[in-house]
């Protein structure tokens, strides 16, 4: 106990002395997630009494870096920050805000094994030596969400759903002429999902040196032909009505479109899935993997979601406090119901055993497409997923240029030769601003 | 013309009226102006561990990036077009009002409620309204033929943001039009009328010389009120897309540095704007405020 009263006096918080050493989490988690994600720290602070998870929405995961960064300059910020995966290029440059979740969990004594993770999602989060910088948590990947009962309206099978990318075109055309929807299909953040995800799909690189994690020197290579094949069938597809346009980054209008059973198919994240389920009202939803094109043998998908990231500055009573947490957030317990509840991956291969045990996958039929694909086949260099500097704001170029495409300003061979020089400049910029 | 030269027999007395006015432009616009100065020759990563200096690097970046140019042409035509607009209706609500013997106060107050409207708030509002997916306006527009989308088309997203920044606008205007058309002594007005001149003759020959202070004021307030307080509308409704097609000058600092955590750009990017603004309120001052007559 003396040595909680220390921290808690050392910290200079607020908190009543013999109060739990108070731990703040900033999190990218509204809504349903956030609920969610709320319940886990009050069973966390419910299972012992040494220690108080205090999480704090801050809006969305550009939002919450930005003001996680702000915080730092400042001195203010939080223990434990969730940043997406895109954010990953900056967190690791930041050597001396990050205390790496390796480094943390061996100061503090606690058990870790990088090797109980997903292959998939620990390459992601680990540096060149293999050292687990970031505390998964909450990842997912794109999968492709269809409307059974128009499928069997239009006179398809509704256990048949598209494999291939010219499957979909046909099922969409079948499906706007027989009446049963207006559209084919939509889609949840075009960068993630038909560009990032469509090339580690398509086992096609996205940028040099191993699509970044070799290195700062990296460029991109979204110009190659198979992209620009299709971005420029979507456009195809919109111009016919067979595709529909959500919006840039998450794209906020594409879930309408699917829940009023306008358009047919729908591919988000695998952890809209109890978004979907709750607002598939009149309906039955199937979840299938992504299409592919048929001259393609499909490799396998890659993550989104984030993860979480640890600050420096802080008293180590916390940090031991912050790796007890991370302890209990990797248990397969906790792991295995946050990945039901969500649809977010089972992060470790035991939640993933404790799903199958618990026979989750029976009464959920689909919940399991995500891992499925996710590992499909062993990750390739160009399908273990992306690691470049500033890449937030290649984000946004990613949908200024496909909206080039879609208005029709620009052909998606232009397009995508404008986002690579637009890209690379942030590059060189970045790597300029943290070589050593 | 009068000198405006006051003697002050007392010789520090005016110094000490000054200094709460100096003190407060100290704090809060020479300091950060210095410092926005100052971090616009500097390279740093976000966290701020490694800080470099590199001269006028942003600034050479940003006038060879064609994307800052064509932030800058969006500025010139939203602000352009906002202050255009917005002062056109206000002024034709004005004198419609001042043409007004009954109900005009009640008129005036309906026609103020915009301005109590926050940016946002009306952002959000005409986002609502022209939504292609669930809006009203795009609805109306299909039956007569437009297929209006603001999320992919440039032209629409412009036309958006000019509507929705302008409808704020236009109360504050109007309530300084007819405060300044009251104040226009009829008799001018009757004297005119008696020697023949139609409605039109008066109005462009008598109303708007008489107005030209306020027209003036309007201005100056309204080019300012474009460039800057507009953020909130831009942010609501189109996040300066599609393609940057509605990128003005101070939705790009933010995003550049806020979002994209560039700040060197961000702060390079400020000090350009400052610079514009100081040279437009100088040109107005020295060149638009001569032919005013007060």
């Amino acid at each position: 106990m003396a040595s909680l009263v220390a921290a808690a006096t050392l910290a200079g918080t607020s908190t009543f002395a013999f109060a739990a050493t108070e731990i703040t989490w900033w999190h990218a988690m509204g809504g349903e997630l956030g609920a969610k994600l709320e319940g886990v720290a009050n069973a966390y602070n419910a299972s012992q009494s040494d220690y108080k998870i205090v999480p704090v929405y801050k809006g969305s995961y550009a939002e919450t870096l930005t003001a996680a960064i702000a915080a730092f300059r400042a001195g203010q910020q939080p223990h434990i920050v969730q940043v997406f995966e895109v954010g990953t290029g900056t967190m690791m440059a930041a050597k001396g805000a990050v205390y790496p979740v390796y480094q943390l969990m061996k100061d503090a004594g606690e058990d870790f094994d990088p090797k109980a993770f997903l292959p998939s999602v620990v390459g992601y989060y680990t540096d060149t030596e293999g050292n687990m910088l970031s505390m998964p948590f909450n990842s997912s990947t794109p999968v492709m969400y269809y409307n059974k009962n128009v499928f069997t309206k239009a006179g398809l099978d509704p256990n048949t759903p598209p494999k291939t990318w010219e499957d979909v075109e046909a099922f969409s055309k079948k499906i706007m002429e027989s009446g049963a929807a207006k559209c084919g299909f939509t889609t949840g953040w075009v960068s993630w999902v038909q560009t990032e995800n469509f090339s580690a799909w398509h086992n096609q690189q996205i940028g040099t040196l191993e699509n970044g994690f070799g290195g700062l020197k990296t460029e991109l290579t979204f110009n190659n032909p198979l992209v620009a094949k299709h971005w420029g069938n979507l456009k195809t597809w919109q111009d016919a009505g067979i595709f529909q346009y959500g919006g840039k980054g998450g794209g906020n209008d594409a879930p309408p479109k699917f829940y009023s059973q306008e358009c047919a198919m729908y591919m988000n994240s695998s952890a809209s899935r109890a978004g979907v389920l709750a607002n598939a009202k009149d309906f039955e939803v199937g979840i299938s993997m992504l299409p592919h094109y048929a001259d393609v043998k499909p490799q396998n998908s890659i993550i989104g979601g984030a993860t979480l990231w640890v600050l420096q500055g802080k008293a180590d009573a916390e940090y031991k406090g912050v790796a007890d947490f991370f302890s209990y957030l990797s248990s397969p317990e906790v792991q295995a119901q946050w990945h039901q509840d969500t649809g977010y991956l089972p992060i470790t291969q035991a939640a993933y055993e404790l799903s199958k045990q618990q026979g989750f996958y029976e009464k959920n039929p689909g919940a399991d497409v995500s891992i499925k694909q996710i590992t499909l086949n062993a990750p390739t260099a160009n399908s273990k997923g992306l690691r470049f500097g500033s890449y937030v704001q290649i984000r946004d170029i990613i949908d200024e240029e496909f909206q080039q495409v879609l208005s029709g300003a620009k052909t998606a061979d232009v397009a995508l030769n404008d986002l690579v020089k637009r890209g690379n400049a942030l590059l060189r910029e970045f790597e300029a601003a943290n070589a050593n | 013309m009068q000198t405006k030269r006051t003697i002050f027999p007392n010789k520090a007395l005016p110094y000490l009226l000054l200094a709460p006015q100096l003190a407060i432009t100290s704090v809060f616009f020479f300091w950060p102006a210095g410092q926005a100065i100052w971090q616009s020759f500097l390279r740093e990563d976000a966290f701020g561990f490694k800080t470099t200096f590199v001269g006028l690097a942003n600034y050479t970046a940003l006038l060879s990036d064609p994307n800052y140019m064509s932030s800058l042409q969006v500025t010139a035509v939203f602000s352009v077009c906002v202050a255009v607009l917005s002062l056109g209706v206000a002024l034709a609500l004005a004198v419609a009002v001042d043409r007004l013997i009954r109900g005009a106060s009640a008129y005036t107050t309906l026609l103020l409620w915009p301005y109590a409207v926050a940016p946002a708030i009306a952002g959000v509002l005409w986002w609502f309204l022209f939504n292609p997916t669930i809006g009203i306006l795009p609805y109306m527009m299909e039956m007569v033929g437009y297929d209006w989308d603001h999320s992919l088309n440039s032209t629409d997203a412009m036309i958006l943001v000019i509507i929705a920044a302008s409808w704020k606008q236009i109360s504050y205007n109007f309530i300084f039009f007819l405060a300044g058309l009251q104040s226009i002594p009829m008799s001018l007005k009757e004297a005119a009328a008696i020697d023949g001149a139609g409605p039109f003759k008066r109005f462009f020959t008598i109303t708007l010389p008489l107005l030209s202070p306020t027209s003036f004021f309007l201005m100056v307030v309204n080019v300012v009120y474009a460039m800057f307080d507009t953020f909130g509308i831009i942010h609501a409704t189109t996040e300066g897309g599609p393609a940057q097609s509605t990128n003005i000058l101070v939705y790009k600092v933010y995003s550049d540095g806020f979002i994209g955590l560039n700040l060197g750009s961000s702060a390079a990017q400020s000090v350009i704007l400052m610079a514009i603004v100081i040279v437009l309120t100088f040109i107005q001052f020295r060149y638009v405020e001569r032919r005013v007559a007060y």
